[in-house]
């Protein structure tokens, strides 16, 4: 099981929930598998061309993904995943 | 320079630091900090500062003052309203510690404005509300070589990072650059607790205390993240990004400019 944190922008999509298990074993797989239970997820993660949108960080137990593989980083059962945009109120 | 008595008794509990003393308080006597907004994360960041007694503190924002911002911006109060926030902010300011100069910037930071204006400061803190001059900041500090202490705030979710340029990780290494705009909702549209700009504001002030005495470990190469719902910090490690458009090995940002539009607003869209 992996646990993926929700940021707040995107709750709307898993109604309300902060924190959603899942089961992937990579990044890809892992926003495929929300996508199909939580519809629009991906859209919101990825661009039309399916890469991540470069405003939003992935983290696997706190390590940006980017020094790891990337969408291809592989998870294992007890990571946590977070998901982590920018936001910027003052 | 020498502290008065009242100095002296004014700022006791730092003196009797061993960490600040007599010369930490002088550093802090001479520092310039440049406040960038003085809404909800500059006004508890202004009060502290000002109460340790910074010698200047730049204000900068281009509004007045609003009732809706009232349930935040404590630096303001309801008689304030429809006053620039720089002058109500400037009179909280001295009427805390006469001994800070306050200066004045009734403006907008923009790509035109911001070296000039940073680089008379030794540390900024970034309190604006949009994404567009939140880059313009970093971008701006990096050019200006000063350490920026950034904060965002948005529903119960709150953010700040320490930058010192070209040795820690900048906003551009993190967020590489603003969402487009149809991706923005705007602050208001959001909401945010108020008290939590309390708490992220008053860590950017404790962020720039430590880097003008030189003591501590900064917030660099950490992005902490605090969830007010529960009551809980993260730590995010966040390094520098070699292929970093503005502080990468092959920068392709050689100049300020604005990235975007500043009233898209500061978060990206549900």
């Amino acid at each position: 099981m992996i646990k993926v944190r929700i940021p707040t922008p995107l709750r709307p999509l898993t109604k309300g929930q902060g924190e959603v298990d899942t089961q992937a074993h990579t990044i890809v797989e892992m926003i495929d598998t929300l996508n199909a239970s939580h519809p629009g997820i991906k859209d919101r993660l990825c661009d039309d061309t399916g890469e991540l949108r470069r405003f939003v960080n992935i983290y696997v137990n706190e390590e940006d993904i980017r020094f790891l593989k990337g969408k291809e980083t592989s998870l294992k059962d007890g990571d946590e995943v977070s998901i982590v945009p920018a936001i910027a109120g003052g | 320079m020498e502290f008065t008595e009242d100095q002296i008794s004014r700022y006791s509990r730092h003196i009797l630091l061993p960490e600040v003393g007599g010369k930490g308080q002088k550093k802090i006597a001479k520092a310039k900090i440049l406040l960038v907004g003085a809404g909800g994360l500059g006004s508890p960041a202004a009060l502290y500062l000002a109460a340790a007694g910074i010698g200047t503190i730049g204000l900068i924002d281009s509004d007045v003052v609003d009732l809706t911002n009232l349930q935040r911006q404590i630096l303001h109060h309801t008689s304030d309203i429809g006053r620039p926030k720089v002058l109500s902010g400037k009179e909280k300011i001295q009427a805390l510690n006469p001994d800070v100069q306050v200066s004045m910037y009734e403006e907008r930071l923009t790509a035109g404005n911001a070296l000039k204006i940073i680089s008379e400061y030794d540390v900024v803190i970034d309190g604006v509300d949009n994404f567009t001059t939140k880059f313009l900041i970093n971008d701006a500090c990096f050019f200006a070589g000063k350490p920026v202490v950034h904060g965002g705030i948005l529903r119960f979710d709150g953010r700040v990072t320490t930058i010192v340029p070209k040795q820690s990780a900048c906003y551009r290494c993190v967020f590489k650059t603003p969402p487009p705009a149809g991706l923005v909702a705007s602050c208001q549209e959001a909401g945010v607790i108020g008290v939590l700009a309390g708490i992220i504001g008053t860590i950017q002030a404790t962020e720039a205390l430590k880097l003008i005495l030189g003591i501590g470990h900064p917030l660099t190469n950490r992005l902490l993240d605090f969830d007010a719902r529960k009551t809980q910090f993260r730590e995010i490690k966040v390094k520098r990004n070699p292929d970093c458009a503005l502080c990468g090995a092959h920068p392709t940002i050689t100049e300020l400019f604005d990235d975007g539009d500043p009233f898209a607003g500061c978060a990206v869209r549900p």
